[in-house]
């Protein structure tokens, strides 16, 4: 998936995401706290993907501030944390959509046409594979096989999962999320 | 808490005999990720509703099951009834049909969709005359309540642990597992029992048995059934490898992308360690193991066994070089059994039936069961399980009710991204891992694609390569930029530029590739490539040669021309989304072939057959 790896400009973590909302700040300082963290760097690198998903489940996504408070708590490098979050398609470091719309990539889905079912979405949302629109309300992506194949090509907006969708069924999809 | 084996034994039977006396009929709704997808919640609700408001629930008693595995026909539900003895399996069940079932009780109600039974077949049917499936793996998914511990122990459940425990020493315990003749299901195929053994000749101070349920194949589903089904049993097997290898401390790696397989797990642990089945003092005994789980964040690689031990470090999950394998130095250097879940649901039902029981199954030098997850253009999409070397005849027409509208066979894919397609002469193959791999093919996790001749075998090879591209972790350079070439290559001969050059330039690729990258992914990579290029030479000749993709798959290939079918309608002209439909009404239309972009919708909504796709 392609991911928007643009740094935002201006000293690092000057986001000051974490500063703003600082009730998960709290919360996010809580739930490390009551982690098994000890004096070993290597055995505390162990929790570091668990409060990635911590802190992406609070804020949405993980700008700089907060990638660096995790940084900071495990006694890691904000480099080596941003070379996790990277890596894994997981992870965010922009905001997403109010409508995330995920077209199933699995191979069943696959072999009953969801390539034209995400051309389509493309063509009428303006935005490519893994990007978000201006408004912030759309998001699109790929997704990996969520096994309703029986129901395939399948789309998920959200949590809410559409079965067999042909391409002509797009606006109709996209005129649901209001 | 339970003492010992016979103890358990003894609750289990209690246990069995309470749930008789309950209410006499017990109504299993399949309730996995996919059931709940395929809008199985009304059922469920309009079934709760029919027996209160008929006052029936004494009579009746509805049990929130995982995946029955039913996929062609969810929602579908089980009436078994403890009186009559009956076993109703229903499909395509709409909440209407509630008073129906209710009212039929143990009969089969009219109107109501009946499955054959046949087609399932769980453990304790094992016999059942004309059975087409063997269910281990999946002997409790769809028949038990999983967030209910009696459900599992009534089953049967931890029994295979009390038997490791009480009767069996460490040794024993590794010796019928090898003995048993289990092999990895998560694609390798490597020998369980050995893995165990080189972990338990370790002497070390901690010791780890990881379970693998990163389930990242695009198509194969298997494993999360087996967690949402039946979560207890994938504890009880880690509980008995750590007893066989001395570690005490367990670990599931799982994707994030399975919250209801998550919070079954979180509520098994918990339960498990209430009741005495993990924790210190397993069952009374001196044996202590424990549970974690870790969550993955994406990433295919991460089912290769070393980069999923450096994804639990909190590493970038990359692989490393194999040896040291992870059973001599894995997770913080210490010997580290890594199995997936499918290998692990294997375990108990082997150490409570022994080793002589599981040969049985299968063929003699492979034995046991797989699960495949069957879909594409089959009639009967859904999870199935069938003895190794069953053949693909078996599993397509057998199991799978042959071709979606009655079209004929083509291809099944086999092994997702690591594997390769076979072909009609292959219908007769037993299938075991040796088979598929003599066919450039693998077992895989499992997902097996059903294809028809509306799919163009090149450009399914360009499919698994767009995945590998995606999931390439870039630390090796055969892997990184090799594949990019080769998907290069593809696209070219989809596009009708490629050349005789291009097709021997894919093969040298394709084997460099094999040759020198660096882990289980990179030097599997390559597989859809050749085996296409093996089975379907032809199909790469005519997009060479002729410049023609005969299952009309790839766009630069086809084009589409209205016939004098046309009567004018315009409606393909209202709905192609370029306008490049033109035409007065009631006449014959035309496509501009310059602005088509070939989306196929002009083709799909048109009524007079009009429109041609060449």
């Amino acid at each position: 998936m392609t991911k928007n790896r643009v740094r935002p400009t201006g000293p690092i973590g000057s986001d000051g995401v974490i500063n703003q909302e600082p009730k998960k700040r709290q919360e996010l300082a809580d739930y490390m706290s009551g982690l098994n963290l000890g004096d070993d760097r290597d055995r505390n690198r162990g929790f570091l993907i668990q409060c990635l998903h911590k802190a992406q489940e609070l804020f949405g996504y993980l700008p700089e501030s907060v990638q660096l408070f995790v940084a900071d708590r495990l006694g890691l490098h904000l480099s080596e944390v941003y070379g996790v979050i990277s890596f894994y398609s997981y992870f965010t470091t922009v905001p997403v959509g109010r409508y995330r719309i995920n077209v199933c990539m699995g191979t069943a889905c696959f072999v009953r046409g969801a390539d034209r079912v995400l051309e389509e979405f493309k063509r009428h949302l303006g935005i490519d594979d893994g990007e978000t629109s201006e408004n912030g309300k759309f998001s699109l992506g790929g997704l990996r096989c969520v096994g309703a194949c029986s129901l395939a090509p399948v789309v998920m907006v959200n949590d809410k999962v559409y079965g067999n969708v042909a391409p002509d069924k797009v606006p109709d999809i996209i005129n649901d999320c209001q | 808490m339970i003492e010992n084996a016979k103890h358990l034994r003894e609750h289990a039977l209690e246990l069995g005999m309470r749930q008789a006396k309950g209410p006499r009929t017990r109504i299993l709704v399949s309730m996995g990720t996919c059931g709940i997808a395929a809008d199985t919640e009304p059922v469920l609700a309009a079934l709760r509703e029919e027996i209160s408001r008929r006052d029936l629930q004494d009579v009746f008693e509805v049990v929130e099951t995982g995946c029955m595995g039913l996929c062609h026909s969810e929602p579908s539900i089980e009436v078994v009834d403890g009186v009559e003895g009956t076993m109703t399996l229903y499909g395509n069940v709409v909440p209407g049909q509630a008073a129906a079932i209710i009212e039929a009780g143990p009969y089969e109600a009219a109107g109501v969709e009946v499955l054959e039974r046949t087609w399932y077949c769980p453990e304790n049917e094992e016999n059942t005359n004309g059975a087409l499936q063997a269910r281990v793996v999946l002997r409790n998914s769809g028949r038990i309540d999983p967030e209910n511990l009696d459900s599992y122990l009534i089953a049967g459940g931890y029994q295979g642990l009390a038997r490791a425990l009480t009767e069996m020493s460490p040794e024993e315990v590794g010796g019928e597992v090898r003995e048993s003749g289990l092999r990895g299901r998560g694609g390798g195929g490597f020998p369980t029992g050995m893995k165990w053994g080189f972990a338990a000749a370790r002497k070390a101070r901690d010791k780890f048995v990881v379970c693998n349920a990163d389930e990242g194949d695009p198509g194969a589903f298997m494993d999360r059934a087996v967690l949402e089904g039946d979560p207890h049993c994938v504890l009880e097997a880690m509980a008995i490898a750590g007893y066989a290898v001395g570690a005490s401390q367990g670990i599931i790696y799982i994707r994030a992308e399975y919250p209801l397989a998550i919070k079954r797990l979180r509520k098994a642990i918990e339960q498990a360690r209430e009741n005495g089945f993990l924790g210190s003092g397993i069952m009374g005994g001196k044996f202590s193991f424990d549970i974690d789980i870790k969550y993955g964040a994406g990433a295919f690689v991460c089912g290769e066994e070393t980069a999923l031990i450096h994804s639990i470090e909190g590493h970038r999950g990359e692989p490393t070089f194999k040896p040291p394998f992870p059973a001599v130095s894995g997770l913080w250097k210490a010997p580290t059994v890594v199995n997936n879940v499918e290998t692990f649901a294997n375990v108990p039902a082997i150490i409570r039936r022994g080793a002589d029981w599981f040969k049985q199954i299968g063929l003699p030098e492979c034995t046991g069961t797989k699960v495949f997850a069957l879909a594409g253009k089959v009639s009967k999409v859904g999870l199935v399980e069938v003895p190794m070397g069953a053949t693909l005849h078996d599993i397509v027409y057998g199991v799978g009710g042959g071709i979606r509208d009655g079209r004929e066979f083509k291809a099944v894919q086999t092994g997702g991204p690591s594997g390769g397609c076979l072909k009609a002469d292959h219908l007769q193959t037993p299938i075991t891992y040796e088979t598929l791999r003599a066919l450039d093919s693998m077992m895989g996790s499992g997902g097996m694609i059903v294809m028809d001749s509306d799919d163009c075998m090149v450009n399914v090879a360009k499919f698994f390569l767009d995945f590998t591209l995606d999931e390439s972790c870039g630390k090796c350079t055969p892997c990184r930029i090799g594949n990019k070439r080769l998907h290069e290559m593809l696209t070219e001969v989809c596009a009708g530029r490629g050349t005789q050059e291009t097709l021997a330039k894919l093969k040298n690729l394709s084997h460099t590739i094999k040759d020198t990258a660096l882990c289980g992914l990179g030097q599997t990579s390559p597989n859809p490539v050749l085996s296409t290029m093996l089975q379907f030479e032809d199909e790469y000749r005519e997009h060479i040669e002729d410049k023609k993709c005969r299952a009309g798959v790839c766009r630069h290939l086809i084009s589409y021309v209205i016939n004098d079918d046309c009567v004018g309608c315009t409606l393909c002209a209202r709905n192609c989304p370029v306008d490049c439909i033109s035409g007065q009404r009631r006449e014959k239309h035309e496509i501009d072939q310059d602005k088509c972009i070939k989306c196929g919708v002009c083709h799909s909504l048109c009524k007079f057959h009009a429109i041609d796709k060449r």
